[in-house]
């Protein structure tokens, strides 16, 4: 037994050290910073360095403009994520169908946006979307609507980074959606042809109930990285207008490298933990009272 | 250049993040921090400088090269977006060059930081005269001390403040021949332009993301710190003036609530008319050459910014050439900053860059002399004025804007914005009144 533990730590031994180092001593370092006042003053002589103890948090908490990061963040997960998952699922479905042709064509298209950068798409995005000029709006004169101010007005500028972060991420989430409808067996969707079932229940009372496992993880890993928002807004509004695109992660950077108040910086980023794993517990709990799930 | 091993301690740094974070610092210090041949006073001089300037000014150092060749030196170009958190993180992690392009409100931050050589003996032993600089420049420049007197921590190298450009034809129509000086004729002129001008017609563009125009309207008007720049004052009549005046141009309609990054080509949008006035900075001389129609080149102009009551003082901004104090080559460093500090290299620059030099005997340059919209900027930056020199003064010039944007877009009175705003600020400042106390 003590001979088997031994070599248990030597062969992970390296693996834990370098979480140790790049993780958790990271992480304890952030908590104990996010207890301290450290800014500008503290990193010239940190004599200057105090012990606020939970005053950031506290403080955050009372800051309209965390709040409003928050709101903006929550907006964006609960509107964006099931786009983008929707959207995935769709495409998956499309992909799968008996009825596609070119089909690698279209797998490799559709998840093109994801290895783009983000950065020179945003920038072709700002084209789309401008007011006067952009295709969008052509569009949308083409059926008689009157022109919308895309990133110019708070409260499309949200809409907008969402039609822009579900095109740029759908196509990750429609390839492990597309191997798990490739997995479901077809002798499942002949029995329930055999029994009567339309497309429609073959779909809600085969496919899902079979998808519902690799959905949940899909959902859980587009949470976590949809509360992480920031490079969208980062290139294509700055988090305007009205601070209406300002996310969790913009305030946290800001804090913490622009301002270099990075006491405030490290208690956003755990308190942005805390909602991320509140999230995802609640979407694992789903899972376990799913209805597919034994 | 001889690499040298991680010298015990690497020179002259009682870093904090050192001993914060020190188990990851202290590797990524030993992996890069001190071995980069800084210590070594006979390698390169590292100068650090910002976008098209840092790509410019290595055309002039042929000509220092031919004067100093024991000197050599390494220009790296930082993006102006990334350049500020790179100089922190630099100083974080000891590895600032020997002299770097500074943004002059950035001044304040790297004085606190103690992280910047004061220049004031090598300005007078040089022979440097201070009182060739404009005046409002040179002061951004000086920072207070604890003791209360100032020291000169950096040395000008180009300026930028705020001012009108016009339509020249516009103001013409609507019945005014010369551009208004006061903040009453100014106002009248928007009045008439769009009274003419007609539905879809502004008078002015004040984007609602800069806060310059703003702030250089309430620098007119007095201060919007009290307390030795520990507590607000946005609250106080001056602030207020200047706050009334501005948003009262957006309820008149004589300015559209945008955004600079609505207005898709502001040029385009200028030669068609949208708005006859537009605050802006000197990059935009080149700006409005290069990208007005020819047909509209005659109809331009720039002049001094407007002011309660006759010609106001507007926001001195630039770029400073500072030196740090880590350096092992201040010497050299001063030789680069001396020649770059002389009228005929400024005169150069201007040509190759646009930027306006801070020297008024460079200013004699007939491509300045005999220029009108350039005259315009030398008569107002000999009305400049700095703004509060405290480290915070970037966030709240910021908030400020978020303010007043609010309340242009009436989502908040003008007192309550104002009480708010303050209220953040003395929030903000409370490290600034706890630091005050303890020197007390």
């Amino acid at each position: 037994m003590t001979k088997h533990g031994a070599a248990a730590w030597i062969l992970a031994g390296p693996a834990l050290l370098v979480i140790a180092v790049f993780f958790a001593l990271p992480v304890v370092a952030g908590l104990a910073l996010s207890l301290t006042d450290f800014d500008i003053y503290a990193l010239a002589d940190l004599s200057t360095l105090r012990f606020v103890g939970l005053q950031n948090y506290l403080h955050l908490l009372q800051t309209p403009l965390f709040w409003q990061a928050l709101g903006n963040t929550l907006y964006f997960v609960a509107v964006g994520v099931p786009v983008s998952i929707g959207l995935s699922l769709a495409a998956a479905l499309l992909l799968e169908s008996r009825f596609a042709r070119w089909q690698p064509f279209f797998r490799t298209s559709l998840f093109a946006p994801v290895v783009t950068t983000a950065v020179a798409v945003a920038v072709i995005w700002r084209y789309l979307l401008h007011t006067r000029y952009g295709l969008v709006n052509q569009g949308l004169a083409a059926i008689g609507l009157t022109p919308v101010d895309w990133l110019g007005d708070p409260h499309w500028s949200m809409p907008a980074i969402i039609a822009f972060a579900a095109w740029k991420n759908f196509g990750y989430n429609m390839i492990i959606l597309l191997a798990a409808l490739q997995a479901v067996p077809r002798e499942l969707y002949e029995a329930a042809r055999m029994d009567g079932a339309g497309a429609f229940r073959r779909f809600t009372d085969v496919t899902i109930p079979i998808l519902v496992p690799t959905l949940v993880l899909v959902g859980i890993l587009t949470v976590s990285g949809y509360f992480q928002l920031f490079a969208e807004p980062y290139v294509m509004t700055q988090g305007g207008p009205l601070r209406s695109t300002f996310s969790m992660l913009y305030l946290m950077y800001e804090e913490g490298f622009r301002w270099w108040n990075l006491g405030n910086a490290s208690a956003v980023a755990f308190l942005l933990f805390v909602v991320i794993f509140c999230a995802s517990w609640v979407m694992l709990r789903f899972d376990r009272d799913a209805p597919g799930r034994r | 250049m001889p690499r040298r091993g991680p010298a015990p301690g690497c020179p002259g740094r009682r870093d904090a993040m050192r001993r914060i974070g020190w188990g990851s610092l202290a590797l990524a210090g030993s992996l890069a921090g001190c071995g980069r041949g800084k210590a070594d006073p006979q390698g390169p001089l590292e100068f650090w400088a910002m976008g098209r300037e840092a790509e410019v000014v290595t055309e002039l150092l042929g000509a220092f090269h031919a004067r100093h060749p024991e000197v050599r030196v390494r220009v790296q170009q930082l993006p102006w977006t990334a350049a500020h958190e790179k100089l922190l993180t630099a100083y974080a992690g000891d590895a600032l060059p020997d002299l770097c392009q500074l943004g002059n409100t950035w001044l304040p931050e790297f004085s606190a930081l103690g992280a910047l050589e004061p220049l004031d003996e090598r300005m007078t032993s040089t022979g440097i005269p201070r009182d060739d600089y404009f005046a409002g420049i040179l002061d951004t420049n000086f920072m207070p001390t604890e003791g209360g007197a100032s020291r000169l921590l950096g040395v000008p190298w180009y300026v930028d403040t705020r001012l009108i450009f016009y339509r020249t034809d516009l103001l013409r129509a609507a019945g005014h021949a010369a551009a208004p000086e006061t903040w009453f004729d100014w106002r009248a002129a928007m009045q008439d332009i769009r009274r003419v001008g007609g539905a879809g017609r502004y008078a002015v563009l004040l984007p609602l993301n800069e806060p310059d125009p703003l702030f250089a309207l309430s620098l007119q008007q007095g201060s919007v710190l009290k307390d030795d720049d520990t507590r607000g004052a946005f609250a106080q009549p001056p602030f207020r003036r200047a706050l009334d005046f501005y948003a009262q141009l957006f309820r008149d309609d004589l300015a559209p609530r945008m955004a600079s990054t609505q207005v898709s080509n502001v040029w385009d949008e200028f030669a068609r008319g949208l708005f006859a006035f537009y605050v802006t900075g000197p990059w935009n001389i080149g700006e409005f050459r290069r990208r007005l129609p020819a047909d509209r080149q005659q109809d331009w102009a720039a002049a001094p910014l407007p002011g309660p009551d006759g010609p106001g003082v507007s926001t001195a901004g630039g770029s400073s050439l500072v030196i740090f104090t880590s350096s092992r080559r201040k010497e050299s460093a001063w030789k680069l900053i001396r020649f770059l500090s002389e009228p005929e290299t400024m005169q150069r620059f201007h040509a190759l860059t646009g930027d306006l030099p801070p020297r008024r005997s460079a200013w004699r340059a007939p491509a300045l002399a005999d220029d009108p919209p350039s005259q315009a900027f030398a008569r107002q930056l000999e009305r400049v004025r700095a703004a509060p020199k405290i480290p915070e003064w970037e966030r709240i010039f910021q908030e400020m804007q978020l303010a007043a944007e609010r309340v242009v877009q009436g989502r908040q009175g003008t007192e309550a914005a104002c009480r708010e705003l303050d209220a953040w600020v003395d929030a903000l400042l409370e490290k600034r009144r706890w630091l005050r106390g303890r020197r007390a």
